[in-house]
């Protein structure tokens, strides 16, 4: 195998490991967050002493208006276990707010409410 | 920096900080069906910003066990869902995701239908046998779901009642017509969806998930 092949493989699986160099390697987040979960950035997040290219700082950024935690793995390009693990971080420094979503526990009067702001929403459109 | 860890942290169940409970703001649907099936046009179609794609990653070796080690390796793959938005109120944004019907993607499945309020099978009347997955997987859930069959221009127009009774559904299960390319049908089906997920939820009968 020549010397450029071998890089270009190299590349290849770089593409898929790096964003979990960002994570250290964790898949895992620290937090429970659903996909559709709103992220906002805290007046902590925004004034975090980042360097540019963390990605922190590409999350707290684009999360200046709410953005749905899915949002924002399309957004850095990463599978969704790495934006959750970000997230999770930032969410526990205090630079992120999530706001709540529809839980597996949730009550009946919850679920009622929901699906009526959302058909009633969807009626309006 | 500290992490909490837990017993519950390893499977990713933690509540959120303990934080106060508020009012929700975002919602979910799941759209699912066969491959072609049109998920990725409906999406398109009712999602008022251009449809956005993120990926979970799979491999092959260990689907839904989520190992460090196995992340970089030559089998990892990613498996794409496409997913739009609707702003429903000042204070509700709805996601629709469209995601892969098949068996070997419900590791995803249970990350996506957590929370949903409803679900809807895109069903292509010409591979009809592709939805069964995705019916199997709602019934399991006790997620209510609609069946949608996609009405493509050029093929002909399997009824709601033969496509039931194809597909062995029970008549508490609503089966209507969309074009998955229509704005208006997609949120017609949208709305169906609801409506149906609304009258299960007042059912006595109220499955639990």
């Amino acid at each position: 195998m020549t010397e450029g092949r071998r890089r270009e493989g190299g590349r290849h699986a770089a593409s898929l490991a790096r964003p979990y160099a960002w994570t250290a390697g964790r898949t895992r987040p620290t937090v429970d967050l659903a996909v559709e979960a709103l992220v906002e950035t805290t007046a902590e997040g925004r004034t975090a002493p980042f360097s540019p290219t963390n990605p922190l700082a590409v999350v707290t950024q684009f999360c200046l208006h709410q953005r749905s935690v899915a949002e924002v793995g399309a957004h850095l390009g990463v599978p969704l276990g790495v934006a959750r693990v970000l997230i999770g971080d930032l969410l526990i420094a205090g630079q992120v707010s999530i706001r709540d979503t529809l839980t597996a526990d949730a009550s009946w009067d919850e679920r009622n409410d929901l699906l009526e702001r959302v058909l009633s929403g969807l009626r309006a459109l | 920096m500290d992490y909490v860890r837990s017993d519950s942290a390893s499977n990713g169940i933690v509540p959120k900080n303990g934080a106060p409970k508020g009012r929700i703001t975002s919602a979910k649907i799941v759209v699912a069906g066969g491959f072609g099936a049109g998920k990725t046009t409906f999406v398109g179609a009712v999602s008022e910003i251009d449809p956005l794609r993120t990926e979970a990653l799979m491999t092959s070796a260990a689907v839904g066990v989520d190992r460090t080690e196995a992340v970089p390796g030559k089998f990892a793959t990613t498996v794409a869902m496409d997913f739009g938005r609707l702003t429903l109120a000042e204070d509700l944004v709805l996601y629709v995701f469209g995601t892969p019907g098949q068996h070997r993607f419900w590791f995803m499945w249970d990350d996506l239908v957590c929370g949903a309020v409803a679900a809807i099978v895109l069903v292509d009347t010409r591979r009809l046998a592709d939805s069964f997955a995705s019916i199997d997987f709602f019934e399991s859930r006790g997620l209510p779901f609609l069946i949608a069959i996609n009405q493509f221009q050029d093929t002909r127009q399997h009824g709601p009642e033969q496509v039931r009774e194809a597909l062995k559904i029970p008549a508490a299960v609503e089966v209507v017509t969309c074009d998955a390319r229509s704005p208006e049908s997609t949120k017609q089906t949208l709305i169906a969806a609801a409506e149906h997920a609304l009258a299960e939820h007042h059912a006595p009968r109220s499955r639990k998930a």
